[in-house]
């Protein structure tokens, strides 16, 4: 990057310190290239010259086992595609709501919020997988006739949506919270009602505060949709294990989890992104 | 001479406000006429803003009444909402939406609490901004503006309801000297159209000028009040004098 800006003629003090940092900032960029040069190497050549690796190699990085393997792989990975938009859907919906009842201040609502309050402590404490067990094999246990057989990957979407929306109910809290009282009483003075205010005024300014912990949680999700595996669906995660034991090699995980990665990496990408566009806005102007 | 018919616009009886048993107001009684301009004056913490705040509804009285027109409006029977669409607030910091624009801050509550259509609303909004020089700013955001354009602004956004009475809790305080004097004379235009207002305020020399009645509360208690020219001018009590010394020298 060229410093521009300034007079069209640069004195001669300006001159010298454009020239100081230019090379200032050739020097740190070849130190950076080379420290990160010299620890690939190391990590490469530990690898490498570890006495099992040959065997690893073989069973974990196998081209002809990936390839055999890439079109089940890529099947299960649309299934979680889809639990994966469904399940986005319902946490926004569900941890939304739960947000929302949790903010009711008048004591006709206090059985409401505490009973909001045990659920985000329930289903935040309680470790997904349990959770996935607890539903994936609890509800089919009760024989509910009108249900019928339910497909495991509803099942899991269900357990992701319990799990999930706990976390999303207390982002939304903070970020309702952290709206300025002020914006609600301008809002109230004016007649808008509660709801009104709170729809209008204080989410749309909610949302945006919230929405970098939001793709994070997203990120997340989208890993964790691999987890419905346990219950029999066959997604990504169960192909690749399927493809496992009939090549009696690993690869076929590997690839499941670089599909995910590629996955993650756009999301990621749009989070950092969105964070540092929010931050430049909060904080214009300095150089540090 | 005629006897003069005013309306009464206002009324407050006897209104107590205490926070966690802690007296803010201790009995106020305030009278507003159609038109008028009342000005509450004393020290930060006198109970000016409370007093505003318990007329917007804002906060709830401990005691007293409050009549808007013949309704009382502490009756916990009365529709809040529709009566703080009547009784327009000005605050201090503006408190200007942030997430909207100058124009979207005005036709928000026309739209949703009046049911004005999008297309009449804009066209009102761009009318009262015109009428205080914001014409160029109403797709602005207000970060993007004056504080004292954004007051202005906020007052046009209360004005554009057409409350029956409008609140202004110090809306100067948080401007530049040299911004004060645009908010001022926005406030004047208002009063010779008409507006009824309560203000409280710092401004002495403006509230001089404008106010027909003035407020001098103290610790909660109206410790004088009367036409403006006479508590500015021949003050009875010794707190109102010492005071207006401190603070007009």
């Amino acid at each position: 990057m060229t410093i521009t800006g300034g007079p069209a003629q640069l004195s001669e003090v300006e001159q010298g310190r454009r020239a100081f940092r230019h090379q200032r900032k050739q020097r740190s960029t070849l130190v950076s290239m080379a420290s990160t040069l010299a620890f690939a190497a190391v990590v490469w050549f530990a690898l490498v010259k570890s006495p099992g690796w040959p065997r690893v190699h073989q069973s974990f990085f196998d081209a002809a086992t990936a390839r055999a393997a890439l079109p089940q792989v890529v099947d299960g990975l649309w299934l979680n595609l889809r639990v994966l938009a469904y399940s986005s859907i319902g946490v926004l919906v569900v941890g939304l709501t739960l947000a929302l009842l949790r903010t009711l201040r008048a004591p006709i609502f206090t059985p409401v919020r505490l009973l909001v309050r045990a659920y985000v402590d329930v289903f935040r404490g309680m470790p997904l997988i349990i959770v996935l067990y607890l539903v994936g094999f609890g509800i089919p246990g009760l024989r509910i006739a009108f249900l019928g057989r339910v497909p495991a990957e509803v099942l899991g979407t269900v357990a992701l949506i319990l799990t999930y929306s706990a976390y999303v109910a207390e982002v939304f809290r903070a970020g309702i919270e952290a709206v300025h009282p002020s914006q609600r009483l301008a809002a109230r003075s004016l007649g808008l009602t509660y709801a009104q205010s709170m729809r209008l005024v204080v989410l749309p300014q909610a949302f945006r505060k919230v929405a970098p912990p939001l793709m994070n949680d997203f990120v997340s999700l989208q890993k964790d949709v691999g987890l419905i595996s346990v219950l029999g669906a066959v997604d990504a995660v169960r192909s690749a294990q399927i493809e496992v034991s009939h090549f009696a090699n690993f690869t076929p995980y590997v690839l499941a989890g670089l599909c995910f990665v590629l996955l993650a990496v756009p999301t990621v990408r749009l989070a950092d992104w969105f964070t540092a566009r929010l931050a430049k806005r909060e904080q214009a102007g300095g150089v540090l | 001479m005629t006897v003069e018919l005013r309306e009464m616009v206002l009324h407050a009886v006897g209104v107590h406000k205490a926070f966690d048993g802690q007296p803010v107001l201790r009995g106020i009684d305030l009278e507003l006429y159609r038109g008028q301009i009342v000005a509450l004056i004393g020290s930060s913490g006198s109970g000016k803003s409370t007093l505003l705040r318990c007329i917007n509804l804002l906060e709830q009285v401990s005691d007293g009444e409050i009549f808007l027109g013949s309704n009382d409006i502490t009756d916990p029977r009365v529709n809040q909402d529709e009566v703080r669409r009547q009784i327009g607030l000005v605050f201090q910091a503006y408190n200007l939406f942030a997430h909207m624009s100058v124009r979207q801050n005005i036709t928000l509550a026309l739209r949703n609490v009046k049911g004005i259509p999008a297309a009449e609303a804009d066209m009102r909004a761009n009318a009262l901004l015109a009428r205080i020089g914001l014409a160029d700013f109403a797709d602005s955001y207000p970060d993007k503006l004056s504080g004292g354009q954004q007051q202005r602004a906020a007052i046009m956004r209360a004005v554009a309801l057409e409350p029956q009475v409008l609140l202004l809790d110090e809306v100067t305080s948080a401007l530049d000297p040299e911004l004060v004097g645009e908010v001022l004379e926005l406030i004047r235009d208002l009063k010779s159209q008409g507006t009824s207002i309560i203000m409280a305020t710092h401004e002495l020399s403006f509230a001089r000028d404008v106010a027909d009645w003035v407020l001098f509360l103290d610790q909660g208690r109206i410790v004088e009040e009367g036409p403006a020219a006479e508590v500015f001018g021949h003050p009875r009590e010794p707190r109102t004098r010492e005071f207006l010394t401190r603070l007009l020298g």
